[in-house]
């Protein structure tokens, strides 16, 4: 026991002494947490910029209440240059350009950013049918519609980006470290010498995975605490302390493909290439950084067969989402069973000596 | 009562390369034993081999009585192993890594504070081991090879690339411990030093032993002839060779060397003619003894 603790405390100062990992580990995926939320922080009810040339009756005519309801959504300016007009709508510089000619109110939109295109569209789609109906003189429609969101009302991009990006954070401090520590000490032959000391080879596993964990657990830690700022204003589920044990079960299972990665390397240089080849395209490929909807579906089977992708999806579905602690049991078997799996490989790969 | 070590012709083969081929020795409780051969004579494996870290292809190594291999746990607190001089912890100093390497022996952290001010390191304590030099980076080794006071310590090539102060404070450590009563096994390359440390050696190469025994022994059973040389000029080449019929003499314009296996009358005749200048008397060396084993040059 004393060797376990003797040990951890070797790789824990190794680890907190050397700034490069503890940059790569922390403070990296930290900072993509500050820009993402930073960036995409008021990005929940973005407003339609329209430009309005001459009289458009729909809107000039509008009641004041109704005005001031719209301008939530629509930013309207007056402008007399036409010319001028739509060739800012062409520049990407407001998202359309609307006049009345007649009973027909003209929008010009451009299609080259099909989302704002489709949103100014329907906007001004139901404006005309709004306007129509008054015109006929209903009063009470027979049918409304209203909108609502299913998540936490507050929900914001924090929420998208903290389980994504805690897992990534987790998965290179988990992967690296296991590399890093197997094929430096065997290339230094500090595995050797522990191979002459009386210690169990267990306690040494046991300390760099007790490190590990350890330090995982701070990462979410950090996380957390940056995310549920008010400037960010992450709001965890009730049962988001589920994403502990997913956050333990899925450090083994990084930690399993960093051991992987160190039986194939001879040198540290090595092995930090081999982790980096694995971990930042698992990122990609398990939505870490941006939702995978809409990749193809080979992409999305990769993605599922990566540890990262079930952590992500874990985390997510308990931290955000609001799901029940059982919720996550499948994903918490998966990550177990690839930890398993790989760390048998591992062992059979496994090489005292560079020799 | 047995020997510390008994190594019975052992082999160990990589491929083709036989990198130990049927090696025996025993080492004595309390001797400095060395084995020496230039690099690739397959003392390492030798080493490793008995250490229990690789297992013989053939042959049969007992210490203290037991098998090394396959890790026998209860030999490792009899014996210390030094590695090499950077087989340590990342980014610790030195004070931690002795410390660490203690705990796993369950030795206390004082003992191995002591450990430290006796290599001479007390002032380095809180040095990172990565910013010590050649020859404190290897006292630093020694003693975590030493924290568990060992009863037998291994030490491989404990002086390669150290300069030649830093070799001869490493020495005078190597022989601190072996007076201690502790049994040593050294590999080296350089033959001055197994000269200098060794009770007795084993010559190899190839994966072989060639011969065996006290260095003093090895030399003087060559019986090579001694190296009289003096400043030339002081002595004409032919007048030399008039006075010492039996002797070589040769003159190459620096000094006059006298290759004679009977010194004493030939000292005595220079020492009459006053003939002293620049005066050095040399005998054979184990350099010679590996130039008569092998037929070639000793290159490390």
């Amino acid at each position: 026991m004393t060797s376990i603790v003797s040990l951890s405390k070797a790789i824990a100062r190794g680890f907190v002494r050397d700034r490069t990992a503890v940059f790569f580990t922390v403070l990296f995926p930290l900072m993509f947490l500050l820009l993402f939320g930073g960036i995409f922080k008021d990005q929940t009810a973005p407003k339609s910029e329209v430009i309005q040339v001459g009289a458009v009756s729909l809107l000039d005519d509008m009641p004041a209440d109704a005005k001031t309801g719209l301008s939530d959504i629509l930013e309207l300016t007056r402008a007399d240059d036409r010319a001028a007009a739509l060739e800012q709508v062409r520049k990407g510089d407001v998202d359309a350009m609307v006049e009345q000619s007649g009973g027909t109110i003209v929008l010009h939109y451009s299609a080259a950013d099909q989302v704002t295109a489709g949103t100014v569209n329907g906007l001004f789609s139901s404006l005309v049918n709004a306007g129509n109906l008054a015109a006929a003189g209903v009063t009470a429609p027979a049918f409304t519609l209203q909108g609502q969101q299913v998540e936490d009302e507050s929900l914001g991009t924090i929420q998208y980006v903290t389980p994504g990006l805690l897992g990534w954070a987790i998965a290179t401090g988990a992967t690296f470290g296991a590399a890093m520590t197997l094929v430096t000490w065997r290339h230094k032959k500090l595995l050797r010498r522990l191979r002459l000391a009386p210690i169990n080879v267990g306690s040494v596993l046991a300390a760099r995975v007790g490190v590990s964990i350890v330090i995982a657990l701070v990462q979410m830690a950090i996380f957390l605490g940056v995310a549920v700022l008010p400037y960010f204003g992450l709001v965890l589920s009730d049962s988001w302390w589920m994403s502990i044990p997913l956050v333990l079960v899925g450090t083994l299972a990084f930690l399993s493909i960093g051991l992987l990665a160190g039986s194939f390397a001879k040198t540290p240089e090595a092995a930090n290439v081999i982790a980096n080849l694995v971990v930042l395209p698992m990122a990609f490929l398990s939505g870490a950084f941006f939702p995978l909807d809409n990749a193809p579906g080979w992409l999305q089977a990769v993605g599922n067969a990566l540890p990262l992708k079930h952590l992500v999806d874990g985390m997510q579905a308990v931290m955000v989402r609001g799901e029940s602690p059982g919720a996550v049991l499948p994903q918490l078997g998966i990550l177990a069973a690839f930890a398993v799996v790989t760390s048998a490989i591992a062992a059979l790969l496994f090489r005292w000596d560079d020799v | 009562m047995t020997s510390t070590i008994v190594v019975n012709n052992i082999a160990k083969q990589y491929g083709d390369v036989r990198a130990v081929d049927g090696v025996s020795f025993e080492v004595e409780e309390g001797e400095f034993f060395g084995i020496l051969g230039p690099n690739g004579a397959g003392k390492t494996t030798t080493l490793e081999i008995i250490e229990g870290l690789r297992e013989a292809n053939s042959g049969t190594v007992s210490v203290f009585g037991q098998s090394p291999w396959p890790r026998n746990q209860a030999l490792l607190p009899r014996i210390g192993v030094q590695l090499q001089a950077s087989s340590f912890f990342e980014l610790l100093t030195a004070r931690e890594q002795i410390h660490t390497f203690a705990s796993l022996y369950g030795v206390s952290g004082k003992a191995a504070d002591e450990m430290l001010e006796r290599v001479g390191l007390a002032d380095k304590a809180g040095t990172r081991t990565e910013k010590l030099s050649g020859g404190q980076a290897q006292r630093l080794s020694i003693a975590c090879a030493l924290v568990h006071n060992p009863d037998l310590v291994f030490l491989d090539e404990p002086t390669s690339g150290l300069d030649p102060q830093a070799r001869r404070n490493l020495w005078d450590l190597l022989r601190d411990i072996n007076d201690q009563g502790r049994t040593v096994v050294l590999t080296t390359h350089y033959l001055d030093e197994a000269e200098q440390l060794c009770d007795r050696v084993s010559i190899m190469d190839s994966g072989r032993i060639l011969q065996s025994g006290p260095p003093a022994t090895l030399v003087r059973g060559l019986d090579a002839p001694t190296r009289i040389s003096i400043e030339s000029g002081t002595l004409a080449e032919a007048q030399a060779r008039e006075l010492f019929g039996d002797a070589e003499v040769s003159d190459d314009g620096v000094s006059l060397t006298i290759a004679t296996r009977t010194p004493a009358p030939v000292l005595a005749a220079l020492a009459e003619r006053g003939a002293l200048a620049g005066l050095s008397v040399a005998g054979a060396t184990l350099e010679d003894v590996f130039l008569k084993l092998t037929g070639r040059e000793y290159r490390a």
